[in-house]
């Protein structure tokens, strides 16, 4: 699994972090999204696919290669 | 329960393909169909106002998925057909174009409809702002005008008076509310943003209703307000709330009072459920039926619906969550905020940033964040299992993953 983020779409709500704590983040200063691990262990994928499924702004990709 | 042979969602935006992806999420690999009246790719509404009317984004950037994430749904979506009526006990929709789709399980997402200023058919220069292309629409008009009144200070009006301000045109923004979305921050924090709306250069016209539109030649001149005052604008913009988009829901024998009644479960009937704006389900934290307007609802309550067809029996009740995006300012907003709560400064400093609590008869009700998205994020976990709270969103649709 490969996780891209795209900040300029992300909005802050932070549904991200509540889901995946492991793999994201936010930023003090304005919330954007900070990707902790874009190659996260496969006990975590099953969250960051959820994650970017309900990310309110579509601003998670995942790739599955690697 | 062993689930469902076929499952047919009506209205493909953030609700309706939420509940696709949960479904296929949740390993559920039956028929899935989906019908939108709209011909185009499904697009979020939240940019339209934003990044869309300002031009910093292209339209298209505005779509939900791509091409390829939506093949690999393995849905069949049936774009620009309308349905037109439902057969609650036969789980059969007709639609515009002739055709009758039945499936086991049935989901209602169709979102709202804009409220219209009557006798106002076919001005020119008059808009509202619900689709993408009422959003391409706007952006032209306000890139040929001088002047720009928006009727309604609730959320939407707001939004898009701070919008067409940064563009550099001569806004107004005329409400009933006293001041810009009180009715959703209480006074407190609404005097802030009117005083971030006036520095910006918006004049604000408040707690004054709309008499009638003012009209030339079949143009929108301008509106005449309550007061007789009028308000001269090259165009106006209306934005003054949405019903539920439930017209072709008559006669099916569901409860339409203001959306698709919903149980605990958000059922409608047994096989037929509703979610995202069009829905009115029953919260069981709160004790009261609900009708959440805003973008993360759409998605977490599709996820309670999939699992529900799929044989859970999952309960939803989250606390209310939205944010709004106006000039540089993000605010965010967890639960109620009462107009006549307590509102105490938890975090920041009452200016630039801060996080504000809101508390009445003893209870905290509410957490806003003004420029503090994860601050206000972290404080909203007081809100979680208070009473009347109920959990978070996020853990509803954590709880909607299936334990296998
Ligand atoms: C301009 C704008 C800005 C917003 N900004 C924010 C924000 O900043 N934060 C926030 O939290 N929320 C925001 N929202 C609210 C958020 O976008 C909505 O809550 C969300 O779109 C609801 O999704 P939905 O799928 O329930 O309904 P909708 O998005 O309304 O989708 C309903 C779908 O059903 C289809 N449909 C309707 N009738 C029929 C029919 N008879 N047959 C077939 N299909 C039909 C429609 O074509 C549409 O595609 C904003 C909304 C707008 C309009
Ligand atoms: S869920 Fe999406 S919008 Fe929210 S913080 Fe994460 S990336 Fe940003």
């Amino acid at each position: 699994m490969k996780i891209s983020v795209d900040e300029t779409k992300c909005c802050g709500a932070g549904q991200c972090v509540m889901l995946a704590p492991e793999v994201f983040d936010q930023r003090d200063e304005d919330g954007i999204v900070v990707l902790l691990d874009a190659a996260p262990a496969p006990e975590h994928h099953q969250a960051a696919r959820e994650s970017a499924e309900v990310c309110p702004a579509a601003a998670i990709h995942i790739g599955e290669e690697a | 329960m062993s689930a469902p042979a076929g499952v047919l969602v009506v209205g493909a935006s953030a609700a309706g393909l939420s509940t696709v992806e949960a479904l296929r999420r949740k390993g559920y690999d039956g028929r899935l169909t989906v019908l939108d009246a709209a011909a185009g790719a499904p697009y979020d509404r939240p940019p339209l106002s934003k990044q869309i009317l300002s031009g910093t984004w292209d339209p298209e950037r505005a779509h939900l998925r791509t091409q390829e994430q939506l093949d690999a749904l393995g849905a069949e979506f049936l774009l620009g057909d309308a349905a037109v009526a439902l057969d609650v006990p036969g789980r059969t929709v007709h639609t515009a174009h002739g055709r009758a789709l039945s499936a086991e399980a049935v989901v209602l997402s169709t979102g709202l409809r804009p409220r219209r200023l009557p006798g106002a058919e076919d001005l020119t220069g008059l808009h509202v702002l619900r689709t993408l292309d009422e959003a391409v629409a706007l952006r032209g008009a306000l890139r040929n005008s001088r002047r720009v009144v928006v009727v309604g200070n609730g959320v939407l009006g707001s939004e898009i008076a701070a919008t067409a301000a940064g563009l550099g045109l001569t806004t107004t923004l005329a409400g009933l509310q006293p001041a810009p979305m009180q009715d959703q921050f209480g006074p407190r924090v609404a005097g802030a943003l009117a005083d971030l709306h006036t520095r910006n250069g918006v004049r604000l016209v408040s707690g004054v209703g709309v008499g009638e539109l003012t009209r030339d030649q079949g143009r929108a001149t301008g509106v005449r307000l309550t007061s007789g005052e009028v308000l001269s604008a090259d165009v106006v913009v209306a934005a003054i709330g949405c019903t539920p988009a439930t017209d072709w829901l008559a006669g099916s024998g569901l409860d339409l009072t203001d959306g698709v009644t919903c149980d605990a479960y958000c059922r409608a009937a047994p096989g037929v459920y509703a979610a995202g704006d069009v829905a009115r389900w029953y919260h069981q934290g709160l004790g009261t039926h609900l009708r959440l307007e805003n973008r993360t609802n759409a998605t977490a309550q599709a996820g309670v619906v999939a699992a529900n067809i799929l044989g859970q029996d999952l309960v939803y009740a989250p606390v209310p969550y939205f944010w709004t995006d106006q000039f540089d300012v993000k605010i965010q907003v967890y639960g109620a905020p009462a107009p006549d709560a307590d509102v105490t400064i938890v975090e920041g400093e009452d200016g630039d940033r801060f996080v504000a609590r809101y508390d009445r008869a003893g209870r905290t009700g509410a957490v806003l964040g003004w420029n503090m998205p994860k601050q206000a994020r972290i404080h909203s976990r007081l809100l979680t299992g208070t009473p009347g709270g109920g959990r978070d969103c996020a853990a509803a649709a954590t709880a909607a993953a299936p334990s296998a």
